[in-house]
């Protein structure tokens, strides 16, 4: 349909589909969801970032803010969010769109790799802030950090300087916080093809931060208060699968030695 | 690009995804399996272990909460344990696999390939502010780094979180916008305005935010007679105009800026009227002004 109409044909269509259909299902959203796709890449002249930009905040608010103005008011006076997210910078792979948080549900930090360093306050300051923010002050349930494939965090991390590379000085410094799981795949999958190995290493470095997690005192009272969960999660955008753990800390049963 | 081939991708669609996934065999859309009470070994070697979640009969279909309409906004629910935790996650993620990843699925092969985003966004990780939502980011539009309060730190406080990604977006994926976005009502800079002059060295957030500080001492100086409450509002914005000028600290983004390869913005998003303001920073401009800190074009405010 959008492809034999002009833009303007195409949001005058979509405007009044949506006029039209008070009340949505699954079919219809989907619909509504590949028009409004294939309208963006609608290549009328190279799109300006400031009208990109706007045509985003208006369709915000004339479809999100505007129909809900009780819950962003109330969300403005405040926010509980239930998740503490860990997600990569990659352009691919925002959790408010593939796990569909809405504004308010998670506190989001997003970097390199989605990595979370040991506590170190000199050094690592920015991530330490997060999570103090979010388990101390706003007290959030959950920590979730999601990997992903073809990470090229993960990649620098298993391939660099072994591959002749010149240095990335801020980014190599960044991603060797994941050494000891790039450590470990080598020496477990160190006959796979590197592609499998980094893919292997894209989750265990999720399992890598879920354990430097514990170094940080506010999360350790957290879990000791059983106010706090953590957990770990793996996007493929090459097979279109998600898949979830939690991460558990417990001892065994002593053991008598008599 | 041709048409996907039959299998991988639509042996996925076409398994149920209403029925419990039983199954695992062609789709593990989520991770863990059926057996209640099963446990695995774990990889590590710490006594941790992956508890594999009993999923509760679904009574009604997954996934038909409603998208955006005049009805109830869908909110995360209240979640006792794990099992509703992961079922809720599930639903998130197979309502997104429905209406985007399967409606688009050329576009998403693609992606996989490679990224090539236009924009490098810089926000706070306040929950309430994701560019992907309020300014309607799709997948592959925007490299985004999320950190409190939206700062940059100089090129000269050495390597972190923030500018591993810079080198990244600006080196790697050679990136031509940058934009760095505040908020009202911003925690972080609410912390940082409300910082003693002794620095508090047992607080993380303390460390830091001390990041924007010369952002509150302009704002102190020039917002000294205004409420605290309005004195944040100015640091919010004075902040991001201070992180654009940090940007500029690094040698390889004046050049890509100097050169017109890379644009930086800054954004302020509102969220108590809904109201979003953007600007420029116009390079040429700003050093031949003296006596400003720097100049800025195409500014825009939305309502």
């Amino acid at each position: 349909m959008a492809r034999k109409q002009s833009l303007e044909a195409a949001v005058e269509g979509l405007k009044r589909f949506l006029s039209e259909k008070e009340d949505s299902n699954e079919e219809v959203a989907a619909k509504i969801e590949k028009l409004t796709a294939e309208l963006r890449r609608i290549d009328v002249a190279p799109i300006d970032p400031t009208e990109m930009i706007k045509r985003g905040f208006n369709y915000f608010k004339t479809n999100n803010f505007d129909k809900h103005r009780e819950f962003y008011h109330e969300l403005a006076e405040s926010q509980h969010p239930k998740f503490l997210v860990f997600a990569c910078s990659d352009s691919r792979v925002s959790p408010s769109i593939i796990l569909n948080f809405k504004p308010g549900d998670a506190f989001m930090v997003r970097n390199i790799a989605n990595m979370v360093p040991a506590f170190d306050q000199l050094r690592y300051s920015g991530v330490g802030a997060a999570i103090e923010y979010a388990v101390s002050v706003l007290e959030v349930p959950n920590i979730l950090i999601i990997g992903h494939s073809r990470c090229g965090g993960i990649q620098r991390l298993m391939t660099h300087p072994e591959d002749g590379s010149l240095p990335f000085d801020f980014i190599d410094e960044w991603v060797k916080i994941g050494k000891p799981a790039a450590a470990k795949v080598k020496a477990t999958f160190g006959n796979l093809p590197i592609e499998e190995q980094c893919a292997h290493c894209e989750r265990e470095a999720v399992k890598l931060s879920l354990i430097n997690l514990l170094t940080y005192p506010y999360v350790r009272t957290g879990i000791a208060k059983k106010k706090l969960q953590l957990m770990g999660g793996y996007y493929n955008f090459v097979e279109g699968s998600f898949h979830v753990w939690n991460f558990e800390t417990r001892f065994s049963p002593t053991v008598d030695m008599q | 690009m041709a048409a996907p081939s039959p299998t991988p991708f639509s042996r996925l669609f076409n398994s149920s995804v209403d029925a419990c996934p039983t199954s695992l065999k062609t789709a593990t859309i989520l991770g863990p399996k059926l057996k209640s009470g099963e446990t695995e070994q774990a990889h590590l070697r710490l006594l941790t272990s992956f508890k594999h979640l009993k999923f509760k009969a679904s009574k009604e279909p997954p996934g038909l909460t409603q998208q955006l309409d005049n009805r109830k906004l869908e909110s995360l629910t209240e979640s006792e344990n794990g099992c509703d935790l992961f079922e809720d996650l599930k639903h998130r993620f197979l309502r997104f696999k429905r209406r985007k990843f399967k409606e688009n699925l050329d576009h998403f092969q693609n992606l996989a390939q490679g990224q090539a985003p236009k924009f490098m966004i810089i926000a706070c990780a306040d929950s309430r502010v994701c560019p992907s939502i309020i300014l309607g980011f799709q997948p592959g539009e925007a490299f985004m780094v999320r950190n409190v309060a939206n700062l940059v730190p100089t090129f000269e406080s050495g390597p972190s979180e923030t500018n591993a990604a810079l080198e990244f977006a600006v080196n790697s994926l050679k990136v031509e916008n940058i934009l760095v976005i505040g908020h009202s009502c911003c925690g972080g800079i609410r912390a940082l305005m409300s910082m003693e002059d002794e620095v508090d060295s047992s607080s993380f957030i303390r460390s830091w935010v001390v990041v924007g500080k010369n952002a509150r001492l302009i704002t102190k100086s020039a917002a000294s007679n205004l409420s605290f409450d309005q004195q944040c509002r100015h640091c919010e914005k004075e902040s991001v105009n201070h992180s654009l000028l940090n940007l500029l600290t690094y040698p390889w983004i004046e050049e890509k800026v100097a050169e017109g390869a890379l644009s930086l913005h800054g954004g302020y998003y509102d969220f108590i009227d809904c109201t979003f303001e953007k600007w420029t920073l116009d390079f040429k401009a700003s050093n031949r002004e003296k006596n400003s800190r720097f100049a800025v074009k195409n500014q825009f405010y939305w309502c």
